[in-house]
């Protein structure tokens, strides 16, 4: 099945990016170049979405060179239902960022939004690219898009988280080279479907064991998982709070995404071993990062670590292992891409009305604003999943699944992370908006965050994301059906090969 | 040749990992360089040096080259090293940025954002 439409999502973040260079400092030019960019991005993806939806996977081969060794891009349901994700952040970050006192004209000047554009370009091409080599260089792109957005403005906590996350990201990408290089060498091949074919035939090279490591390894720094999350907490909360919640809300679900891909299609490894050893990942991963934000004083701080629990989640569909466990963490995942994000929005609203992040400073928000508690109570509390918020769904369905897969303990720590996610979101909500603002003689520094803070566009940005948590809270039937459709399609691969070698598989197995 | 460069490649590793742990900016920066080397290496010898079918020539052709080097990895290296190129520079300007505002070249001063705030 090939389809035009499937490179909209490339062509337009690659052209809105590369076109708003030429209006190099005019900042007026580039935002506009920016929305037009970024709305027509999110049509082109819901159309993806459908159309993959309705006609199942999508493929095209760049150049017309004959598979395997064309460039492929592919989209099945879970690259779509990511793309869609990835283009209504970008699509809202747009107004956030105009409201976003921390975002000034300099920023915007020394290409804020070409940065951006880049970034979100390197996400989607991860999402559609079915060579694992060209995963690589989108990742790349990626990287350097988040690069530039981390380090602009050159505030001096910036400057040293970004050197933490520049070096990380180099070792991790350097490792997944090695890892391509292994698969390679064993396979002959890059192309996942192809690979997919030749480990389903062939699965005794122990040299396979060690590329899984490589990719286990690299993408697990990429995704914060445990013992690889360092960086994030150090990282995450120092650019502008707009930059903060974008790169939350996608940059480690886009690592998620390769571990998913990778190891349900290309290389399904189905010993207890691994099994375990994802389980323990996950298990660990959920406790540490949950702990890590009880123990914060830092708005942004504590909502960096749950991002790592988060992943724990994630993680733990993926180490399950049966097609109800990954449709869970599908389903996880898009609810945890708005709802993160959200919860980093009101950060910034909440930063931009008092100028701190400090719980201990700030106070009596439920009083003042009512709308914006109603705001970070509907995500704390999905983030913690209370029923019938949309985190809950997600939750349900992976704890099914681990009890049908009767992978008691797993289950039972993501029971009690649960429990210590609703603390530690009870935690800033009896800081920031329950109690009393304590007194203090302290005048702030910087005058431009003040009460009187206009904060239209970051509210349109809010409320937008919460009322598709709320969809998603009451209504989460059809989306609970397309991920469970999306990991059948990862997990009988047959359509995925026949899609992008365009070839029908019955034959080839004769 | 067979012999010597996975050796090389793992001496490469170690250096640039060594490097890499110190405390000093611009051993950070040797460190990332000679990582960076060290997995395009690896890149080479794991998919093997010659052996694979060169993937464009027509199967009906008399093909008389003799053993001949599969092309793709290298052009796979010559994407990463590229890449890694520009990385290394974006590396180097931000150090360069960072002495200038922490007016230190020692990693171990930078650990203010990892700590907990408690003000």
């Amino acid at each position: 099945m090939t389809n035009v439409l499937i490179t909209i999502p490339l062509l337009i973040p690659l052209i809105t990016a590369l076109g708003s260079l030429f209006f190099w400092k005019r900042d007026y030019a580039q935002k506009i170049l920016y929305l037009l960019g970024s709305s027509l991005t999110l049509a082109g993806s819901v159309c993806l979405l459908w159309i993959t939806h309705q006609e199942g996977i999508v493929s095209m081969h760049i150049g017309n060179f004959q598979p395997p060794f064309a460039i492929t891009l592919v989209s099945d349901l879970f690259s779509a239902l990511m793309i869609v994700a990835t283009a209504i952040l970008g699509f809202l970050i747009f107004f956030y960022a105009e409201a976003d006192r921390s975002i000034t004209n300099n920023h915007v000047r020394y290409a804020f939004y070409p940065a951006l554009m880049f970034m979100l370009l390197g996400i989607m091409g991860s999402f559609l690219t079915a060579d694992i080599f060209n995963l690589y260089v989108w990742f790349e792109v990626m990287l350097v898009g988040s690069f530039a957005l981390l380090t602009l403005g050159g505030e001096r906590e910036q400057l040293e988280g970004s050197i933490k996350y520049v070096t990380i990201n180099f070792i991790a990408s350097a490792i997944l080279l090695a890892g391509i290089g292994v698969l390679y060498g064993i396979s002959g091949s890059t192309n996942m479907a192809d690979l997919s074919i030749f480990f389903r035939e062939e699965n005794e090279s122990p040299l396979v064991y060690i590329a899984a490591i490589f990719f286990l390894l690299s993408f697990g720094i990429k995704s914060a998982i445990f013992p690889l999350f360092f960086w994030l907490p150090a990282t995450y909360h120092t650019p502008p709070v707009a930059v903060s919640a974008i790169i939350a809300g996608l940059l480690t679900k886009v690592g998620v995404y390769a571990l998913i891909r990778t190891f349900t299609i290309i290389i399904p490894i189905e010993t207890a071993f691994f099994q375990n050893l994802m389980l323990t990942i996950a298990a660990l991963t959920m406790l540490v990062g949950v702990l890590g934000a009880v123990a914060q004083f830092d708005f942004r701080k504590l909502l960096a670590f749950h991002i790592i629990s988060q992943i724990g989640y994630m993680v733990m569909g993926l180490a399950i292992y049966t097609p109800l466990a990954v449709a869970g963490a599908i389903f996880f995942i898009l609810h945890n891409i708005l709802v993160k994000t959200n919860l980093f929005f009101i950060s910034g609203i909440v930063y931009n009305k008092e100028g701190t992040f400090s719980l201990k400073k700030l106070g009596g928000y439920y009083k003042k604003h009512p709308f914006i508690s109603l705001l970070f109570f509907i995500s704390a509390f999905s983030l913690a999943g209370i029923p019938p918020l949309s985190g809950f769904w997600g939750k349900y369905y992976l704890a099914r699944a681990g009890l049908d897969a009767e992978q008691y303990i797993v289950v039972a720590v993501s029971l009690v992370t649960g429990l210590l996610t609703l603390f530690s979101m009870a935690k800033i909500w009896r800081y920031v908006f329950w109690r009393q603002k304590p007194q203090t003689d302290e005048i702030l520094a910087d005058a431009k965050y003040n009460e009187k803070q206009s904060i239209t566009g970051m509210l349109f940005s809010s409320v937008a994301l919460s009322f598709l948590v709320i969809c998603l809270s009451l209504f989460p039937e059809p989306l609970v059906q397309l991920t469970q459709r999306a990991a059948d399609q990862l997990f009988q691969r047959d359509a995925y090969i026949e899609a992008v070698l365009n070839i029908n598989t019955e034959h080839e197995m004769d | 040749m067979e012999i010597i460069l996975p050796v090389i490649t793992g001496f490469l590793y170690a250096v640039g990992l060594f490097f890499m742990m110190h405390r000093s900016f611009i051993k950070l920066i040797i460190g990332i360089i000679i990582f960076a080397h060290a997995s395009n290496l690896f890149l080479f010898v794991a998919s093997d040096i010659a052996r694979n079918a060169v993937p464009f020539i027509d199967p009906q052709v008399e093909a008389s080259f003799g053993e001949m080097a599969d092309p793709l990895p290298q052009a796979m290296i010559l994407t990463a090293i590229v890449i890694g190129l520009g990385i290394q520079a974006f590396a180097i300007v931000l150090l360069k940025r960072v002495y200038y505002v922490v007016e230190t070249s020692d990693l171990d001063a930078l650990n203010k954002t990892d700590q907990l705030t408690h003000d």
